[in-house]
Formats: C-alpha cells, structure tokens, sequence
C-alpha cells in the first residue's frame, strides 16, 4: 500500500470548452467544485426564506451576511461597506469551498497557487485601482508613514513600496499553503493506519489507533483551518482595501 | 506535459493527462502550469457568477430580510409605547374621574344631609312649639280648677266654721266676722 498524499490535487480534465492560442481550456474538476461552491452559496443566501423569524438555514445565511459585514465595518469602517458583495463573494467562496474539500474524496480548490493567486490579484488590482482612482497622488502616501525621520525615509518607503507589492504573494501562499500542507498531512496521517494494518496484520491494526486519534485530531484541526483562512483572506482583503479608502493612515 | 494537455481533446485524452500527471516525476500538481489557463478561466467565470449573484440577488433579500426585521422591531416598540403612553392616560383620566365622583358624592351627602337635620329641626320646632301650646293650656286649666276648688274650699270652711261655732255656742256667728276668721287661717 502506497501512500501518494499528491494525488488529491491532480486537476482532471472533464471535457474541453475551448482554447486560447496553444492552450487547451477544459472544464476540470477544479472547475466543478468551484461551480458547487457557487451552488451551495446560492442555494444558502437564496433558498432560505426571509421570514419575520429565520429558520435554520435562513438563520446561517443572515450569520455570515452580518459576519463578513461587522468585519468590515471593523476594519474599513462604513465606506468599506462598497466592497460588501466583493468581501462577501470571496470569503463564502474560499470558505464554501475549503470546507466542501475537508470531505473525503472531493477537491480543494485553494490547494492549487493559481486560484489563489488570481483572488489575490484580484483584490490587489482592486485596491490599487480603487485607492488611485479615489485618492489620486495621494494614495501613494500609504508608502511615507508619518513620523519618521527624513534620514530613515527612503529606506522606510522602500520596503513600504516592497512589502505593497509582495502583498498579493504573502496572501495567495498563506490560503494555499495553509490547505495544502493541511491536506497532505491529512493523508499522511491517513495512510499510516492502512498502511501499518495492510503490512503488519493484527499488531498492525492495533498499532494504528495512534495515527487514527491524530487523524480524526487532525481533520478537527481543518475544519478550523478551512474556516479561519477564508476569514483570515476576507479580514486581510478588508484592511488592504482600508488602505485604499484611507491612505495616509 | 504543457503540449500533450494542450493537444489533449476529450475524456480519454484527460484521463492520460492525469496518469502521467499522477505518476510522472517530479509532477507536482499545482505547479502544473498546463492547468493554469483552465483553472483560471474557470475562477474567472464562477467567481464573476458568484458574484453577480451575491450582488444583485442574495446581499439584497438578506439584507432587506434583516432590515425589514428591524424596523418590524422598532415599529413595534414605538407601537407598544404608545400603547403603554394611552393606557397611562387611561388611568389617570380614571383615576380623575374616581376623585371628582367622590367629591360630587361628598358634596351630595353633606347637602342631603344638612337638608335632613334642618328638616327634623323645624319638625322639632313645631312639635315642641305644640307640646308647650298644649302644656300652656293645661297648666291654665289646671290653674282655673285650682282657683275654683280653693274659692269652694273657702266657702265650705267658712260654712264648717259658722256650724261648729253653732254646735259648739249655740249662737249663730255673724257671716262677715267667719268669713274674716276663714281667711286669716288661710293666709296663716
């Protein structure tokens, strides 16, 4: 019994919708759970009813509405509240997603650098169009902070301007990493127990309750994971666009 | 790998993908930049669909459902005190009420009750007035009997002296000088 802890993330093809230059677009099975994600967002925020006193489901859908709003409020204050459908998209989607990956045998869209890579050039374009078309000039006065002796000035604005533009770098690691290393050691753990049960027999299967205890401690750890990096994407999204609705602070 | 994926067309062609993908050293998934326009464009169309979705449709019923609660809150708030303000009014026009009723029926009581005592003191008068009519009359009555029953006493004594002063002398007394007698032992 082999464990290959890498297998999970392949991207498979389903069928192809077309192509660009030299490369083939097909519809993946990324592709596919990124439309469940859509679908069970759509489903939560649409299918719940708008009763005087929620049920359920439509008790969940007001939580996260007024989650991801009292989020932004906190940290972009009310004109952060423009960028509500941005911020909401984007953490229902990371964190529909993550935690429809937790389950066994589906896919976790966020283990893959590209996708969280583009989410995170998405709110960085955002917040560097956004800030300039808003503030102007003004805008680059997030790279001078205040109080800092001229002498210091250039090398303060230099890994201001740095640790800006290595922003978008630091936010699509930390979602993909975060799921990755989650999900390989998941699989680790995993295949340890079949592993020592397959090759060593009895002794083997009683050996294994130690790596089970991890995984099943382990696949309580991702559910935490899964939620709190979709937060910790959303929360991050909210102070780089505060950034943008309030230079100079 | 990048020009088998782009060659690949259909099913069959994937699943080689994933085969050599799977196991072809060194083939990291994510690293596996043949995947990135596919996945990207798949990002790009799901998430601009999720997002004209939470825009347009789901931040605005939820939203809505949870101001429309709000105000339902604060309309029943300002409904019950205003309720609780008219019942206040309520009791103290009552309670105003109750007080001028009470003092109507004080004031009825006492003037019903003056016209009661001045009622039974004139009857009092009358009667009394009546009783020392009747008593004045009587007393003159019996003043007048009085008088004649002393007159007659006087003649009788005067007429007992005249008969034992006979009896006893054997003359008859001369009228004036009994009469006289009578009434000095009289006044005596």
């Amino acid at each position: 019994m082999k464990i290959d802890p890498i297998h999970q993330f392949n991207i498979e093809p389903l069928f192809t919708i077309g192509h660009i230059g030299n490369q083939t677009i097909a519809f993946t099975n990324s592709s596919l759970y990124m439309l469940v994600a859509v679908a069970i967002i759509s489903l939560l925020m649409l299918a719940s009813g708008t009763q005087l006193v929620p049920g359920r489901l439509q008790s969940v859908a007001e939580i996260s509405y007024e989650f991801v709003a009292s989020t932004i409020r906190s940290t972009a204050g009310s004109e952060g509240m423009k960028f509500f459908p941005l911020i909401f998209s984007l953490f229902m989607f990371i964190c529909v997603s993550n935690l429809v990956g937790i389950i066994p045998y589906t896919f976790t869209i966020s283990s893959h650098l590209i996708v969280t890579a583009g989410l995170a050039l998405l709110v960085f374009f955002t917040v560097l169009i956004y800030g300039i078309a808003k503030n102007g000039v003004k805008f680059f006065k997030i790279f001078v902070p205040h109080g800092v002796p001229g002498y210091v000035l250039p090398l303060v604005m230099f890994i201001e301007v740095l640790s800006f533009f290595l922003r978008p770098v630091s936010h699509s690691i930390r979602l993909f990493a975060n799921m990755l290393a989650g999900h390989i050691a998941l699989k680790v753990f995993a295949g340890f127990v079949a592993m020592l049960g397959f090759s060593l027999g009895a002794i083997g299967w009683v050996g294994g309750v130690l790596p089970l205890a991890l995984t099943v401690a382990l696949y309580a750890l991702e559910i935490l994971v899964a939620f709190l990096q979709a937060y910790v994407f959303a929360i991050l999204t909210c102070i780089y666009l505060n950034d943008a609705i309030h230079p100079g602070h | 790998m990048a020009e088998s994926h782009g060659g690949a067309k259909g099913p069959a062609a994937g699943a080689h993908t994933e085969a050599d993908g799977g196991h072809h050293g060194g083939g990291f998934p994510p690293f596996e930049s043949s995947t990135f326009a596919s996945q990207l464009v798949s990002l790009a169309i799901f998430f601009v669909l999720l997002y004209v979705i939470v825009s347009k449709l789901a931040l605005p019923k939820v939203g809505g459902a949870i101001e429309a609660r709000q105000n339902k809150i604060e309309g029943d708030l300002t409904e019950a005190q205003k309720l609780k303000d008219q019942s206040e009014a309520a009791l103290k026009a009552y309670e105003s009420e109750l007080a001028s009723a009470r003092t109507r029926a004080q004031a009825i009581g006492n003037e019903s009750r003056d016209k009661a005592n001045a009622q039974a003191d004139a009857e009092r008068k009358a009667l009394e007035e009546q009783l020392a009519a009747k008593l004045a009359e009587a007393e003159k009555t019996i003043a007048s009997t009085r008088a004649a029953a002393m007159s007659n006493v006087r003649g009788i004594a005067a007429d007992a002296a005249g008969q034992i002063v006979q009896q006893l002398t054997g003359v008859v007394p001369d009228a004036a000088s009994v009469n006289a007698a009578v009434d000095a032992s009289l006044k005596g």
